[in-house]
């Protein structure tokens, strides 16, 4: 009973903090909690994220494998498949329309129409048995409703948005007759075939090797600028966020323990997770480091709701009220926020 | 062994290695994937050499070679001055266990139905003639030297998070005291805060038993911290070798130069900054490279030369070997 308690308290907390300044925000996420009903039992794999998007935005989302990123924005559209997936609580406002009561027509007109996604593997997420140009012409047809001509001239323009040489005879191609990193800018050509307000990319680079992760950064940013759309950047990656992002959320444990600006938060990292994640990394000049800094111990098993601080058993500041309670997402100055109960005993002492 | 005269404990010369095409109905042999295609390298003994570059670069395949897990096309490898690429298998067999291999993937280097304890017993029972009780406390003992609870012997890799995997690969390859082992992207399928717990993992081992790493991966930043000395890799060539600190100071070859400026930086204030050799295009089908430098076609400083005549691998400066006409 407590600990609901608790868990109340924080959640008006963070609803507090996220409605500050919404006026030119696309999209705005509030208290989204999203857990998977397993046969052993239910994991708790999104815990009450809020989050906001501005037009125009990048948004880097990070953190390692289970943190709940990627699950957090299917949850958005709705794209996993429920059951097992349950969203539980919360509220997705895309232009003043909460998403999560839409109904599957309305998000249907969504998905690949305002809002893009792109996914992380461009091998498995393109179908096989179509070509390129087909499944690029599909999403033109039927949110634009143009005719198949019409289709094929933005096609071909999209193709060579993303820089597809010989775009218009690459139509007839088949997937597996691109590269990796071809194949990623076609779901690149994909996602933004309809003009997105918001295009989700999770982990658009991950499985590409360095020189062509810089391309499809240098496009992205192009095409940032070009088209001005808000992003949502997933990724595990801090040195790409470092260089892309305007804002960065820190995912742990199925929840944001970090949100700054980017400088801020390589400047200035409050939470211990953030602190120990930019440590692990070695060094990019100077002398090599003797021993690199690793964090001890694994990620948290989220079966069943977070009573404490999930990332306690690995702090190096941890201390006793981490076990008791998980700490709401505390305001620390120019917006940033950290959850790490340090922050209220600084404030508390401050005061 | 006894005797510590020769440094090199490996040495690669002019290492080919091809893959035949066939096609058509009666399978007529229609050219080759040319995977590697004359590297030359040596490793001294103790040292951890870092081999990089993208995927499909051979580097995999020249760390495979090396194991003689793929027969050489030609070239000779030569560990511990006998040419491996030409041991019958009896004699291989006697050679095996002093080189190892750690792989990519920990889920799938380990067999799902076999104990841990039996996983890294394997090579024990194979090539050892140690009594069950003395296998048995060996197998702990190697569990506890990377980090794992010997208690856990009876164990499935399945009730492993992947960084306690990717330990008992380790424990597997270091059970018969090998001197070298091949580390192919040990840490590619691992979270950034597991990543470095393997790599301090595999650096204390290197230190208490004196292994002499090739440590295969994309990731520059992690081979900057454990590679005394650094090949890269383009199109089944070494473009570049040179030490740690002279290839990343002063990178000669402009692939190399490309690599490195293409790795993102975690801190916004250089990232700004920063200018980038962008590459365009794509890495050129390996089963027909370009006829001059393998890197003509994407090089943004390439000259008439360099479509039509192959570099000379050349050292540069002390330490630094390079192939390109323009460094």
């Amino acid at each position: 009973m407590v600990v609901k308690q608790l868990r109340n308290s924080s959640n008006a907390e963070k609803a507090h903090v996220v409605q500050t300044d919404n006026s030119d925000n696309v999209l705005d996420v509030r208290d989204l909690q999203t857990v998977f009903e397993t046969q052993d039992g239910t994991v708790h794999a999104v815990n009450n994220i809020s989050f906001s998007l501005k037009s125009g935005e990048l948004l880097g989302v990070v953190g390692e494998s289970g943190s709940g990123k990627s699950v957090s924005m299917m949850s958005l559209l709705k794209l996993l498949p429920m059951p097992p997936a349950k969203i539980l609580s919360g509220e997705v406002i895309f232009e003043g329309h909460d998403l999560l009561q839409a109904s599957e027509d309305e998000l249907r007109s969504l998905r690949g129409g305002d809002i893009g996604f792109i996914f992380q593997d461009p091998m498995t997420s393109l179908n096989p048995v179509f070509t390129v140009g087909f499944q690029l012409m599909e999403p033109l047809r039927i949110h634009m409703g143009m005719n198949k001509k019409q289709a094929q001239i933005r096609a071909v323009e999209l193709l060579e948005l993303v820089g597809i040489p010989s775009a218009g005879d690459r139509l007839k191609d088949f997937p597996h007759q691109f590269s990796g990193g071809m194949r990623q800018r076609v779901m690149i050509a994909i996602a933004l075939a309809c003009d997105p307000k918001v295009l989700i990319a999770d982990e658009p680079t991950t499985a590409l090797d360095v020189t062509v992760q810089a391309q499809i950064i240098e496009l992205v940013k192009g095409l940032r600028e070009k088209l001005g759309m808000a992003i949502v950047w997933i990724t595990h990656d801090l040195g790409v966020v470092a260089g892309i992002a305007d804002r960065v959320a820190v995912m742990y444990g199925g929840q944001i323990v970090e949100y700054a600006d980017v400088d801020r938060l390589y400047e200035d990292p409050r939470h211990p997770y953030t602190r120990a994640l930019l440590k692990t990394l070695p060094a990019d000049e100077g002398l090599r480091m003797e021993r690199l800094v690793s964090i001890p111990g694994q990620a948290p098993n989220l079966k069943g709701p977070l009573i404490a601080c999930p990332f306690a058993p690995r702090c190096e500041d941890v201390h006793e009220r981490c076990w008791s309670a998980n700490p709401p997402l505390f305001e620390v100055g120019s917006g940033q926020k950290s959850a790490c109960w340090l922050e209220a005993d600084e404030k508390a002492g401050a005061a | 062994m006894s005797d510590i005269v020769e440094k090199d404990l490996l040495t690669v010369s002019d290492l080919k290695i091809h893959f035949p095409i066939y096609k058509g109905l009666f399978r007529k042999k229609v050219g080759d994937v040319k995977a590697v295609d004359g590297v030359s390298f040596a490793i001294q003994r103790g040292e951890t050499l870092g081999l990089v570059g993208e995927s499909g670069c051979g580097k995999s395949t020249t760390g495979r070679a090396v194991l003689r897990l793929y027969d050489p096309t030609a070239g000779s490898v030569v560990f511990e001055n006998r040419d491996i690429a030409a041991l019958s298998d009896s004699e291989m067999r006697v050679t095996r266990p002093r080189m190892q291999m750690i792989f990519q993937d920990p889920q799938a280097c380990l067999n799902p139905r076999m104990t841990v304890g039996s996983i890294v017993a394997e090579p024990l029972i194979e090539h050892t003639k140690l009594s069950s009780e003395d296998r048995k406390a060996k197998v702990r003992e190697l569990l506890d030297a990377v980090g794992l609870n010997p208690d856990f012997v009876n164990r499935y890799p399945h009730e492993f998070s992947g960084g306690q995997r990717q330990r008992i690969g380790i424990a597997r390859a270091l059970a018969l005291d090998p001197d070298f082992i091949v580390c192919d992207e040990p840490i590619a399928a691992l979270d950034v805060s597991i990543q470095a717990q393997v790599v301090n993992l595999l650096e204390d081992l290197q230190r208490e038993r004196g292994l002499t790493f090739l440590f295969i991966s994309h990731d520059l930043s992690m081979v900057r911290h454990i590679a005394d000395r650094v090949a890269v890799m383009y199109l089944g060539k070494i473009v570049e070798l040179a030490s740690v600190s002279k290839l990343y100071s002063n990178p000669q070859h402009p692939y190399t130069q490309a690599l490195l400026s293409a790795v993102p930086v975690a801190d916004p204030k250089i990232e700004e900054k920063r200018q980038r050799v962008i590459l365009k295009g794509d890495v050129p089908s390996p089963s027909n490279p370009p006829e001059g430098c393998v890197f003509c076609t994407r090089c943004p400083i390439a000259e008439k030369k360099c479509f039509t005549v192959p570099p000379e691998w050349r050292e540069l400066k002390p330490d630094q070997f390079v192939a390109c006409h323009l460094a």
